[in-house]
């Protein structure tokens, strides 16, 4: 888990939300990639330190169970404040690679092949 | 997603496997040896998709829970990153890993064969939903008394489904299960 924050955390998960505990977009999966728009569109106001600290995370392609885990919160919440983000124009995000009952060989044989070089 | 995005840099292709198995089988530490980062925790709300199951009967509301995942990372490839995902092991929350099954290419099923029966929940889901996985027996301190087929008897498993005796401690070891699923799925794409 994250770093020394022996004290605990001073604001409840939720909070971070404004009380909201549903993402009001479902499109976040646990492997989805996120990467944060640079630069910000013009529009753009000052995030809050929460979403800013997401954006620092995600100034590289991350995905969510990673920054999850980076900011020590649950999945839930920050999926929540990056439909925030997504909606204001600062993120950007890449689902997973569809996953369906015809395999892409393609996709395997790469997977394959890097396994093989570990 | 939105059609009015701008995409900043590449950000890779990503899918995940699962790795299954009752508690305390191996599952993190699966994870830990073949991982580029150390297992990272976190915690997901799961909920329960479908009532499709009889137990269930009666039950309308979705539910939920709270599951701590360990999870690490492989990058295959510039463009293409495995994530592996360590299922949570308490049996009793077996039927929310729908959420987590969605979108996985396939699973591992570690069992103990000294108590395989912590094992059958895993083994039962990824059976009904029709998601291909490998049987990875993991031999604590390399001990394997059985052998594949026994074991595959034991368990009542189809012929297509291999059966591996592994050390969950050893990289290349669980890298070969891995590659094992892989390599099955590649069969079965191409019979």
């Amino acid at each position: 888990m994250g770093g020394g924050d022996t004290a605990g955390r001073l604001v409840r998960p939720f909070a971070l939300t404004g009380g909201r505990t549903r993402p009001s977009r479902a499109d976040f999966t646990l492997i989805t990639t996120v990467t944060a728009v640079d630069p910000p569109p013009t529009w753009a106001t000052r995030p809050q330190p929460e979403h800013q600290r997401i954006l620092r995370h995600c100034a590289e392609p991350l995905a969510v169970a990673e920054l999850a885990a980076l900011l020590d919160l649950p999945v839930s919440v920050v999926v929540i404040m990056l439909c925030d983000l997504l909606e204001a124009g600062r993120i950007t995000a890449r689902p997973p690679h569809p996953v369906t009952c015809n395999p892409d060989l393609d996709l395997l044989q790469k997977v394959r092949d890097g396994l093989g070089r570990l | 997603m939105a059609g009015s995005d701008v995409v900043t840099r590449a950000a890779p292709d990503t899918v995940k496997i699962l790795i299954a198995g009752g508690f305390g089988v191996g599952k993190t530490t699966m994870v830990g040896s073949v991982s580029e980062i150390a297992p990272l925790r976190t915690e997901e709300r799961l909920t329960l998709a479908s009532v499709d199951v009889d137990d269930l009967a009666g039950i309308e509301e979705k539910h939920a829970t709270t599951v701590a995942l360990d999870f690490g990372r492989i990058t295959i490839g510039q463009d293409l990153v495995l994530y592996l995902f360590g299922t949570p092991g308490q049996q009793r929350f077996w039927f929310m890993w729908n959420d987590l099954a969605l979108g996985a290419l396939g699973a591992v099923v570690l069992i103990d064969v000294r108590r395989p029966e912590t094992s059958f929940a895993a083994i039962d889901f990824f059976e009904r939903r029709k998601i291909p996985f490998v049987v990875g027996v993991n031999g604590f301190y390399g001990d394997h008394p059985y052998p594949p087929d026994e074991i595959r008897d034991a368990l009542a498993l189809p012929e297509h489904v291999q059966v591996l005796l592994c050390d969950a401690r050893e990289r290349e070891s669980s890298r070969d299960v891995l590659i094992a699923l892989i390599d099955q799925l590649i069969e079965s794409a191409t019979r």
